[in-house]
């Protein structure tokens, strides 16, 4: 694979981009992008790009209740109101997790221009929590409001406040850590997942991870408030003793409210370790750029970065601006190599096309269809709020198939199945329709009249990589019924620009669209970021 | 089997499609029912191959009428064919071939292939989309239809698909489409029946297992897995594959160089290697000859010659092929254009968009004739003038269907959307129609139809002699285009009279066509000033 080695590293990138550079970054940063996208940043300098793109969105009003039914009613929430503050209901409580699923989902598709959204998915997978485990919505939208909130803020306040969160505490039995009954799992995971990783300059030992477990004893949660807080009486007040990997380093044990100072001081000494900030920044790297790390990359991009991230005291923005200035982010070598993941396929091909859902007025039916396409994710092998355990999806961690593991003889017909059903009938329930509407898309582009520049303008803004000519003269194919005069494609567009109303002349175009729409979003590229 | 057991059977079939060397190969599945149906061999083992030429045929250089050549010489000279070097053939009365198509010659001559006359429409339309739409859908020139005739036979036949197939029944496709796009003529009538093979790779490929070339890359790295993913995801990759495999020789003789020809010796292959496949689909491209068609100096050379000879060797290798792979009593095939051209060549030695032209029926068990007559040219021709239509594209259909796989009349009205004239194109000996009634003798020459006075100003009365049963008694425009139906409705058999108005039409000549049974015969009218 030596046509695969890059040894370009985090030196910067020229400032002015090439489209093709632009379209490259869009599409690592933003779930899809769209012409319009591409418009507004064209002709801004990488730097101005990425103040830009790093300017998260502002907080969104929270989850509805939409699934109130003559079977189904939330005794505290009439429908349209929210939930995330009522108290608790078993009767409704998995009807709000997917209030909340559709939810998430239309702030995915609502993104704007900013890297925001996508950075909430990689918290999501780093600190992966799951609903079912947490067993109640409201800590759900708490821990993602959290990951939102923090998501291009500083990573070790994100550490200190994911150790408080309520959902984690209950989804890594924090609130069952005591004194007397001293429980590992978030001491184990806060180190192994969270900060250090695994690897081979990671040697902390199993005794680090009890005194980690001690120094994080006596958190507990409020149901009512979906609040945490210090419980001294449960706090283990001795001293934490820890190895020679962390400097035979000893947290003093602390008495009353001052026992939660411990937690600080454990998150800080992790923060020491050189091993931190080179772990996040391999996740951040597998996360936007490709899964594979070589000694060239460790050594011209992850070592750099997170000297950067080091030196900036953990803050995100600047790593992920080096990051995407680096010549090694737009090295061509990298174009292309990302395999979507799920909800990058999906929500990203709702916002290519601009699938239009029903409005914010009908909301019932609006975050029906948002779960629609929530649905289609998971049955591709990711599901929102549900990633399979702590440790998040395995296309982001497995060695050594990685980003592969999305595609195989089930899921790839899936996606396939999708982009069918969205070109040709659309999704119809309850008398609303979401479909791909290729005539408004092909209006929108510049040249829909000359079928070459319409192929080219296509797979510019949907496929990542080049195709070869001949594909391109196959598709041309499909809008020109199999003939070699370009103007018969033209004249019947033309005609149906003239006539948008005449049934037949609308057809001959649309057929052809469809044809055409529908094998561009078959095709393997199509699945490449 | 019996006909009956037909009629059960509901909607569907699936297409395959697939870039394969610039081909594209579409697979249509069948049902366990059918299957069960179909351990008749006699039955089952009928093929229909469509050769779709691409760009509208100029059938007057294709078949052209001895009787007719002085008038033909008059319309155009610049593009005529020498009169001493046109093909005669053995019993084809004044039906003689382009120089360049020896090999239908010997097929002509071997009693394999049939030439209909003068096929078309009613009101025929000269755009390429639209035309192309027509005989795919075989709706009227005026209705829009979003279905293909040989898809709806297909979803007549084989219900439910593609759901619970392939199956170990019936593991094979119900058709498969070689060729440059992706034929509405498989459209289903509900479902979209189409199912993407989605690898870009060529046929010979997918037959061998083969990839594709990638870009460099990591991009081109993850498009090689995806495609991996997408050959094993393929389901019929598989059978076809294996299909392919059990033919290791096949005739010698194919010509290099004539894409047709490539195509039909995979189609060969797959029939002989026991794929139940019922309709198989190639195409050529090119026919769209507005200018240089001919080589002026030389007018039987050129680009049409070219198309005509690839036309011509290929079906004969092919008709070969099968002979040697002792598959040749399966398979009978048609070609079509979607369009003939003007009587009158233009300026630039080409012709332009016409109407009615002749098509082939090929095989073992093709009915060996000249279906009607020549079609008449006029001693003086307009740029606009087109033959006038003898028979309706979709009584060919309709016959193929009722003769080759012996579709009851009930279900073919479903398919054919009307009742269309049956012209007998299966010899009778063709085993799927030893039950079948005998249809009307060849009596063109008893039908009557005379009319009087001629030329006519005001009106002009027909007289007709009938067989009984339906009778059509239609006028045309030299465009071809139907102006007036003066008999559509079952008549007693004798001598009837109707009187043809002249409600305002331009002076010119005008063509009566007489349809009845399988018989029908034009007459030339004379309206004056």
């Amino acid at each position: 694979m030596r046509n695969n080695r890059t040894t370009t590293g985090i030196q910067p990138q020229v400032q002015t981009l090439t489209d093709l550079q632009l379209r490259h970054l869009l599409r690592r940063v933003l779930f899809g992008f769209t012409q319009k996208e591409v418009t507004f940043f064209s002709g801004k300098i990488l730097s101005e790009i990425l103040d830009l793109l790093l300017i998260p969105s502002i907080a969104p009003s929270p989850p509805l209740n939409t699934y109130t039914t003559a079977s189904l009613s939330d005794p505290n929430v009439p429908l349209g109101q929210t939930w995330v503050n009522a108290p608790y209901d078993g009767a409704t409580n998995g009807a709000r997790t997917t209030s909340f699923k559709s939810w998430w989902i239309g702030q995915m598709l609502n993104q704007g221009a900013s890297i925001h959204e996508k950075m909430i998915l990689f918290w999501h997978n780093h600190f992966a929590t799951e609903t079912v485990d947490i067993g109640d919505a409201r800590y759900v939208y708490k821990h993602h409001s959290l990951l939102r909130k923090y998501a291009l803020g500083n990573f070790k306040d994100l550490v200190k406040e994911v150790t408080r969160d309520p959902a984690m505490l209950r989804y890594l039995n924090g609130f069952l850590n005591t004194k007397t009954s001293p429980d590992e799992n978030y001491a184990r995971e806060l180190q192994e997942l969270f900060t250090l990783g695994k690897g081979p300059k990671v040697q902390y030992t199993e005794a680090d991870v009890k005194a980690a477990a001690r120094i994080l004893t006596g958190y507990v949660v409020n149901a009512t408030s979906i609040s945490s807080s210090f419980d001294p009486n449960r706090h283990d007040t001795g001293n934490k003793q820890f190895s020679s990997y962390y400097n035979n380093k000893v947290i003093v044990g602390k008495t009353g409210a001052a026992g939660a100072t411990e937690t600080d001081e454990l998150i800080e000494m992790l923060f020491l370790q050189e091993e931190t900030a080179a772990y996040l920044c391999r996740k951040l790297y597998r996360f936007f750029v490709y899964y594979e790390i070589d000694q060239a990359t460790e050594v011209n991009v992850i070592q750099p970065l997170a000297t950067i991230f080091r030196t900036s005291g953990y803050e995100i923005k600047p790593v992920l601006k080096a990051l995407f200035s680096s010549e090694h982010f737009f090295d061509p070598l990298n174009r292309g190599g990302m395999i979507k993941s799920p909800v990058d396929f999906v929500v990203g091909l709702c916002r290519e096309f601009g699938i239009i859902f029903p409005s914010a007025s009908d909301a019932v039916n609006q975050y029906f269809m948002l779960d629609y396409i929530r649905i289609q994710a998971s049955n591709m092998q990711q599901n929102l709020g549900d990633p399979p355990n702590v440790s998040g999806w395995p296309a982001y961690y497995q060695e050594p198939q990685f980003h592969e593991l999305w595609i195989n003889s089930d899921t790839l017909p899936r996606r396939n199945q999708l982009t069918d059903i969205l070109v040709t009938t659309g999704y119809t329930r309850n008398g609303k329709k979401i479909n791909i509407d290729v005539l408004a898309y092909t209006e929108n582009l510049k040249n829909p009249g000359n079928p070459n520049l319409l192929i080219q303008d296509i797979l510019d803004l949907l496929y990542a990589i080049e195709v070869p000519s001949d594909v391109r003269q196959f598709l041309k194919s499909i809008l020109l019924s199999g003939q070699s005069t370009d103007s018969y494609w033209t004249d019947a567009w033309n005609n149906y620009k003239a006539n948008p109303n005449n049934l037949v002349a609308k057809n001959l175009v649309l057929n052809r669209l469809t044809s055409f729409f529908k094998y561009v979003l078959n095709q393997p590229e199509y699945q490449l970021s | 089997m019996k006909r009956r057991d037909f009629l059960r059977l509901g909607p569907a079939g699936i297409v395959l499609p697939s870039l394969i060397n610039g081909f594209t190969l579409k697979a249509f599945a069948e049902s366990p029912l059918v299957s069960a149906l179909t351990q008749a061999p006699t039955e089952t083992d009928h093929v229909l191959v469509l050769i779709q030429l691409n760009g509208g045929n100029d059938g007057l250089n294709t078949v052209i009428p001895f009787d007719q050549y002085d008038n033909l010489a008059n319309a155009r000279s610049n593009i005529l064919i020498p009169r001493n070097k046109i093909l005669k053939l053995n019993g084809g009365g004044n039906a003689g071939f382009h120089p360049a198509m020896t090999g239908l010659q010997t097929l002509f001559n071997e009693e394999k292939l049939q030439i209909i006359q003068s096929v078309g429409y009613p009101q025929p339309n000269f755009s390429h989309f639209r035309a192309t739409d027509i005989w795919m859908s075989a709706s009227d020139s005026n209705q829009y239809i979003n279905s293909g005739w040989a898809g709806r036979y297909l979803a007549e036949e084989y219900e439910g698909f593609p759901m619970g197939y392939p199956n170990t029944v019936m593991p094979d496709p119900l058709a498969i489409q070689i060729g440059s796009f992706v034929s509405p003529a498989m459209q289903g009538p509900s479902v979209n029946m189409g199912m993407a093979i989605t690898d870009p790779v060529n046929f010979y490929n997918l037959i061998n297992g083969i990839q594709g070339p990638a870009p460099a890359g990591r991009g081109g790295k993850e498009l090689t897995y995806i495609r991996q993913v997408a050959q094993q995801t393929q389901q019929y990759g598989t059978v076809i594959k294996n299909a392919a495999a059990k033919v290791t020789k096949q005739f010698s003789g194919y010509p290099t160089g004539n894409s047709l020809a490539e195509q039909l010796k995979i189609v060969a292959r797959l029939i002989a290697g026991g794929l139940k496949t019922r309709i198989y689909m190639v195409s050529l491209g090119g026919f769209d000859t507005h200018a240089q068609q001919v080589v002026a100096s030389a007018t039987d050379t050129g680009t049409h010659a070219l198309l005509l000879k690839r036309v011509s060797e290929g079906i004969k290798a092919f008709m070969d092929d099968l002979t040697y792979l002792n598959a040749h009593k399966r398979v009978l095939g048609m070609t079509f254009s979607e369009f003939g051209r003007r009587i009158k060549s233009n300026g630039s030695v080409g012709t332009d968009h016409g109407a009615a032209a002749p098509l082939f029926v090929f095989g073992h068990y093709a009915q060996n004739e000249v279906l009607g007559q020549s079609p008449e040219i006029p001693l003086i021709t307009s740029a606009s003038d087109n033959i006038p239509m003898q028979y309706d594209f979709r009584s060919v259909y309709a016959s193929l269907l009722k003769q080759w796989f012996c579709v009851p009349d009930s279900i073919l009205q479903n398919v054919m959307l009307k009742n269309f004239q049956q012209l007998q194109v299966v010899k009778k000996t063709a085993p799927c129609l030893s039950s079948n009634p005998d249809l009307p003798p060849n009596l063109e020459n008893k039908l009557l139809l005379t009319n009087y006075p001629n030329p006519f100003q005001s009106s002009t009365t027909l007289s007709y002699e009938s067989f009984g049963g339906h009778t059509l008694l239609q006028v045309f425009n030299t465009e071809g285009k139907l102006i007036k139906t003066l008999v559509d409705a079952e008549v007693s058999a004798g001598t009837h009279k109707i009187t043809f108005e002249n409600e305002g039409f331009a002076p010119g000549i005008y063509y009566a066509r007489l349809q009845n049974q399988s018989l029908q015969l034009t007459r030339t009218m004379l309206l004056g000033r």
